[in-house]
């Protein structure tokens, strides 16, 4: 009994950290902008799906995943660039309907240079699983969770230490007042999204050898990406990581212990207990508007 | 006088045209296929067949000494959209014949025009809805999810399996397949101890077969769905050291795709399967054996990857609708569908064909091969 | 004798326009897309209201349009109701779900009401596909014709003066509410919910109500599609439905009646369009997305409006 709680732990555990990784985008986005980016599984689906095309064509695995994370990080410059910065101070909904646009560029594209099929990618260090305390855990799983933790704890670094780091809190607190003191609003929109561009394609590239990846494999983990961010109150990295994690594992304990059919609907009836009851999220702090 | 000759030669030049036009006017094949969308790796080999066939058979001569005329819809598996598009073919493109509805949905939403239109209409999807009750104008080319079933069943009982997980997937193809495998298991004497679901992008299935795993008696596993979802139950199968089970999946996983994504944990793995995807190892007296593996060359030699048994099935549509067309002499609505009734041993990629009045599928279990997978490869087990 | 005072101009010119429309509309097709624009433009009034006018979020919408196609299915295939009563049924259970939903729900605002609906439609449409003993699950519904008065209202002619009668009523009605009291006090709520309290607003009553009425409106209108293609399937109360339904608002026009017609016109039309560019059709739509929102950010109808009357001077 005890086993089969653990495996689906394990089990949540390998699904949260792909949700955490896409919270961690949102929650970087929307820091600096304000911009709920409904394109950040599609940055995740690009990680994944030209690392594979790539090592399928020959390249060695590690220079694949170098090449792909860092394509994946220029579209989400040019998307800025091209797309989020001419319509910057356009309402909320306009905003959501601009990065649904641009996600369907991304995923047209992909669709018709890479085709439908699925693609799977090599684990780093194989795929024989790792029995642990009687559960079954896959070595990518340790992979994927362990560098979301390290990325996490670098952008505690980043945001806490350069002065880069500094300045896109500045904007994201109040961007008038960032410019007053003379940091580039401009850049900084731009950096963030590139940077969640590079998270996306990292999470991308670590999952695809554990989720397989295609042309749509993005849709439904940016969905449960933003659910996640949500719960984590959209604030820092902690909480978009604890967001991930604990709506994995409850999607597990649905599977496991009620019902496998209801399972995608645990994400959403979470965030609306939650939104209802705790709208700031688990972690979000206290924000007053001014009226 | 001069110019009244001229208006002479203009009018008789245009008749000439038009006497032309109407003598070489093509044939024109609609089709409302699911290319984009959660179904378009079954939508898209399709419209690639139906394409690359059309050119052949326009190459050879036509038919009926016309040329056929592809006139093809995207619906991006959606039903709504399914339906509005055969509206256009029907009314705007005036087709002659309407293959496609590449999902259960798609078929059901088109069905009624075509009833209202006296079109003849061949799907391409799977569900045993779609012709039983037989509908006058709808006929059918895939196996059914119950023949799919059937075959499956009848390996176990041979085995001696009467205890069966079931892990079918919450799209049409895997809703529709459960609950055919519900309604046959008691004929061939098995019992459903597991029913689980798991969604068509899920990532991780371990949960649903670690409780699979844990019911009491279970023998083997049977999984009914398409795509990426039944390569990761096989690999999570491995993760988690199942092979002891025997796993069946349906034929939604005949192809050499499942066998790259899931790897290792896939041997073992028995599944009822089309000729297409055995070809070489068809006996050389095999009916099906010529067409499967033309087919499997052309397709390969223009578009440079496997066909799938999905293109095999709009193969056959089209196929089909060409040898009736010629059999009836005409393109007209009701003497096609009569020459599609009386269709009677014709070899297709699917399968053999035998139509009737009540039967507007054609195939029986021996159209499906029970395949096995043996050191990463296709082995035809009967 | 006096001539009535023309309140709404459009109105007039939309009664001529569906009145003249299936004599120029010569095939049946083109008047099955004309009827489809017809109901998406019921359901796309009602929701304007409530993001335009009121400036909310929702992203769940196609949820209540597809429990009143659902509920009109259901009720008349497997109970054999009257196709009528099945609508109004459908239509009252979606205004009691949404009554109940809409007050906690709508004290969210931002990202988190988009969440909130967001989360709201998917589980509502989840319930639809997996309930298949009911719904047919994703395989989808037959529906039965639709009789009324003795008689099944089946071809697209009777259809499209169904879909344009209705079409009339609702945007008779959706207009006469903007010019009412109510509607200046949706559109106070919009401009800062803060004040139109000051001012003595009960937002909160207003807000419900809008909600309710758009959500039985996209009930309708469900209904009504769904006796009229024949048959459903859980995609119409799916995401992607949803996004379609808001974008058709945005693009057509926020805080606009007409927009809103124009912009479901755009978008049912669009499909038929981008089939010619196969294999392209997604990534078109997205640019075209895109590009509307830059470039029109208060949707056509208003920035043509507004450019109509700087040229005018």
């Amino acid at each position: 009994m005890f086993e089969q709680f653990l495996q689906f732990f394990y089990s949540g555990v390998t699904v949260g950290s792909a949700y955490a990784l896409a919270a961690l985008g949102f929650t970087i986005i929307y820091n600096t902008s304000g911009v709920i980016n409904f394109a950040q599984g599609e940055f995740i689906m690009l990680g994944g799906m030209l690392a594979a095309v790539l090592v399928g064509a020959g390249v060695p695995l590690p220079l694949a995943v170098v090449i792909a994370v860092v394509v994946t990080s220029c579209v989400g410059l040019v998307m800025e660039k091209t797309v989020i910065q001419p319509a910057r101070d356009a309402q909320v909904v306009s905003l959501i309907i601009i990065t649904i646009g641009a996600s369907l560029v991304v995923r047209g594209l992909v669709q018709i240079w890479l085709g439908k099929g699925t693609f799977s990618l090599t684990p780093f260090s194989g795929d024989s699983p790792i029995i642990l305390l009687g559960a079954s855990l896959l070595p990518q799983s340790l992979w994927v969770l362990g560098v979301t933790l390290v990325m996490v704890a670098l952008m505690g670094w980043f945001f806490g230490r350069t002065l880069l780091g500094k300045a896109m809190l500045a904007t994201s607190h109040n961007r008038v007042a960032a410019q007053l003191v003379g940091i580039n609003t401009e850049r900084v929109l731009l950096v963030s999204f590139g940077l969640a561009a590079l998270l996306g394609g990292v999470g991308g590239v670590l999952l695809a050898p554990i989720t397989y990846t295609s042309y749509d494999a993005g849709i439904m983990l940016g969905l449960k990406g933003f659910v996640a961010a949500v719960l984590g109150g959209l604030g820092g990295g902690a909480g978009a990581v604890a967001g991930g994690l604990i709506l994995g594992i409850a999607e597990a304990m649905t599977a496991g212990f009620i019902s496998s059919a209801y399972k995608d609907a645990v994400p959403f009836v979470l965030i609306l207990f939650i939104l209802f009851f705790m709208p700031r999220g688990l972690f979000g702090a206290k924000v007053s508007d001014r009226v | 006088m001069f110019i009244t000759l001229l208006k002479h030669t203009a009018i008789a030049a245009s008749l000439l045209l038009v006497a032309t036009g109407t003598l070489a006017q093509n044939i024109k094949i609609g089709s409302v296929l699911s290319v984009t969308g959660p179904a378009a790796f079954l939508g898209d080999p399709e419209l690639k067949t139906l394409q690359l066939y059309i050119e052949k058979i326009n190459a050879e001569g036509g038919v009926l000494g016309r040329k056929l005329e592809l006139v093809h819809y995207d619906d991006g598996s959606d039903a709504g959209k399914a339906n509005g598009f055969t509206k256009r073919l029907i009314e705007s493109d005036k087709v002659a014949v309407l293959i496609g509805g590449t999902t259960t949905g798609a078929t059901m939403a088109m069905a009624p025009l075509v009833e209202r239109a006296n079109l003849p209409f061949i799907s391409l999807a799977g569900a045993v809805v779609i012709t039983d009750p037989v509908k006058k104008w709808v006929f059918k080319t895939p196996h059914t999810d119950r023949m799919a079933a059937e075959k499956v069943f009848e390996d176990m009982k041979k085995r001696g399996i009467t205890k069966v997980g079931l892990l079918s997937e919450t799209s049409g193809f895997g809703a529709s397949g459960r609950k055919e495998t519900q309604t046959v298991a008691g004929k061939y004497g098995i019992k459903l101890v597991a029913d689980e679901t798991y969604g068509p992008k899920d990532t991780d299935i371990t949960a649903q077969l670690t409780r699979i795993k844990n019911t009491v008696g279970v023998q083997a596993v049977f999984v009914f769905g398409l795509g990426q979802g039944p390569a990761v139950v096989t690999k999570n199968y491995g993760q988690l050291g199942m092979a002891a089970l025997p796993l069946y999946q349906s034929h939604g996983v005949a192809s050499d795709e499942y066998l790259k994504l899931a790897g290792k944990s896939a041997e073992g793995v028995r599944l009822p399967s089309p000729a297409l995807l055995i070809a070489g190892s068809l006996a050389a007296n095999d009916p099906q054996k010529a067409i499967v593996l033309g087919y499997d060359k052309a397709y390969r030699d223009r578009y440079n990857v496997e066909p799938s048994s999905f293109g095999g099935y709009a193969l056959d549509a089209l196929r089909l609708s060409v040898d009736a067309i010629k059999r009836a002499g005409s393109t007209d609505g009701a003497k096609v569908r009569i020459a599609l009734e009386q269709t009677r041993g014709f070899v297709g990629a699917t399968g053999v064909f035998n139509m009737s009045a009540t039967d507007h599928m054609g195939l029986d279990l021996s159209a499906f091969r029970l395949v096995e997978v043996k050191n990463g490869d296709w082995q035809l087990k009967q | 004798m006096k001539a009535p005072r023309m309140r709404h101009p459009g109105l007039l010119v939309l009664a001529v326009i569906l009145a003249v429309l299936p004599f120029v509309l010569t095939n049946a097709y083109y008047l099955d897309v004309a009827i489809k624009i017809a109901l998406n433009a019921v359901v796309v009034i009602g929701l304007n209201l409530l993001v335009g006018y009121t400036g909310q979020i929702s992203l769940g919408h196609a949820a209540f349009f597809g429990m009143g196609a659902y509920g009109s299915a259901v009720l008349t295939s497997h109970f054999g109701w009257p196709a009528l009563a099945a609508l109004a049924a459908g239509a009252a259970t979606t205004g009691l779900l949404a009554f109940i939903l809409a007050r906690p729900v709508l004290k969210l605002k931002g990202h988190t009401l988009a969440m909130a609906t967001l989360g709201l439609g998917i589980i509502i449409a989840m319930v639809i596909n997996n309930e298949s003993q009911w719904t047919g699950g994703p395989d989808g519904l037959a529906v039965p014709a639709f009789g009324l008065l003795g008689m099944d209202i089946s071809g697209e002619t009777q259809w499209y003066a169904v879909a344009a009668i209705l079409l009339l009523l609702v945007t008779w009605g959706a207009l006469n509410l903007i010019g009412s009291p109510a509607g200046r006090a949706l559109q106070a709520i919009h401009g800062s919910e803060v004040a139109a309290r000051v001012a003595g607003i009960d937002t909160t009553r207003f807000k419900v109500r809008v909600f309710v009425l758009s959500a039985v409106l996209a009930s309708i209108a469900g209904s009504i599609s769904a006796h009229y293609i024949g048959f459903i399937t859980p995609n119409m109360a799916g995401f992607f439905h949803s996004i379609e339904l808001v974008t058709m608002v945005v693009v057509g026009g926020s805080a606009s009646i007409f927009g809103s017609i124009i912009g479901a016109a755009l978008l049912t039309i669009l499909p038929q369009f981008l089939s010619a560019f196969e294999g392209w059709e997604t990534v078109v739509f997205g640019m075209i997305l895109i590009l509307c929102m830059i470039f029109l950010p208060r949707g056509l109808v208003p920035s043509i409006a507004a450019k109509l009357r700087k040229a005018r001077g």
